[in-house]
């Protein structure tokens, strides 16, 4: 068991070591609030050069020049949502990896939602359905006839 | 079995809906797939600045190649502003097209050296052949974000009034070039 934790761990752990980030010291700002913003700003700004990742953790050398340009925008007072603004007036909507709620993307952010009231409608349905087979009870005769029917089945070995 | 009623068999008609969902799927799947084949990756966004006038810059000159290149020069005719660097082996596929386009001076072009050692890119001309009227250096993506550039080669197209016209995302191909470039440049120039 401790052999079966270590190895559990070690995997653990090696699931959160991917999730490292490409930002370089010299990169930083001396301020660590306005350093805490750029780093949430990038992590909503993709890697136009890589796409699927956030320029926080991209090593593209784009990817840096941005992550430079939001610090530069940081310190020259803008907020953050100027800094997502002013990279969205260059590659639009793109460079956002949380899509703005537009008529384009409206299917995109009420899709599950839907899905889950149709599948909430059906389950519902499916439970309140009536049986499936509805039969009348057996008659006394027929009963007794299952009566004897058990009586010859159920050898000495039983009880 | 003359007393069991029939199963219930109301709502069937439900059970087309995944059919019908799946051959949407099929049927989104088969554009995209398509779509990539013929070209139109949609992974390559068009620009957003398309229509809009060239962004400000003022890039400093490559060493012994004055001037640079700044915003005012792209706001005198119909131009090319392509961005390439001595890394990029792309830019050196579409280059010997670049290279007859200047020797025929058919159109301006302009280069932005993009994160290039300005010492390798003096070298990449030299070897290479400089088909460039301009050129300015963007060590650090100032230029390259301001375009909104996604990679290189990138080409955009530069009307007479400096306003961008078009955004081509890779090596200009001959194709590209005649059936496309060639014909907006003409009617630019109208």
């Amino acid at each position: 068991m401790k052999i079966l934790g270590l190895v559990s761990g070690a995997l653990i752990g090696s699931i959160f070591a991917l999730v490292a980030y490409a930002v370089e010291p010299d990169e930083m700002l001396d301020d660590p609030a306005l350093e805490e913003r750029a780093r949430v700003i990038s992590q909503d700004l993709r890697c136009v050069v890589c796409q699927n990742e956030t320029i926080d953790e991209s090593n593209a050398t784009l990817a840096q020049d941005m992550r430079r340009l939001v610090r530069q925008r940081i310190l020259a007072g803008d907020s953050n949502e100027d800094v997502l603004a002013y990279m969205v007036d260059r590659y639009g909507d793109f460079v956002l990896l949380r899509p703005r709620v537009t008529a384009q993307t409206l299917l995109l952010w009420l899709g599950p939602f839907i899905l889950l009231v149709f599948g909430v409608v059906n389950a519902a349905r499916y439970i309140k359905r009536p049986k499936a087979i509805d039969t009348p009870g057996l008659s006394p005769e027929e009963m007794a006839e299952v009566d004897v029917l058990i009586q010859k089945t159920e050898g000495p070995d039983q009880q | 079995m003359d007393n069991v009623k029939p199963t219930r068999t109301g709502g069937r008609w439900t059970a087309i809906i995944p059919i019908v969902v799946v051959a949407l799927l099929v049927g989104a799947f088969a554009k995209r797939l398509i779509d990539v084949e013929s070209g139109q990756d949609p992974a390559l966004v068009q620009s957003v600045l398309l229509d809009t006038p060239v962004p400000d810059i003022d890039l400093p000159p490559l060493p012994n190649r004055e001037p640079g290149l700044k915003t005012p020069d792209l706001k005198k005719e119909v131009s090319l502003v392509n961005v390439w660097g001595s890394w990029c082996i792309a830019c050196l596929s579409e280059h010997p097209l670049l290279m007859d386009l200047a020797e025929q001076n058919h159109i301006p072009i302009h280069g932005i050296a993009w994160r290039d050692d300005p010492s390798a890119s003096v070298r990449w001309l030299a070897r290479n052949g400089d088909p460039y009227k301009l050129i300015g250096q963007d060590p650090v993506s100032e230029a390259a974000i301001a375009f909104g550039v996604t990679g290189a080669p990138e080409t955009f197209v530069i009307d007479g009034g400096g306003i961008i016209r078009y955004k081509h995302i890779g090596p200009i191909t001959p194709d590209v070039w005649a059936n496309t470039i060639a014909p907006l440049v003409e009617q630019l120039r109208q």
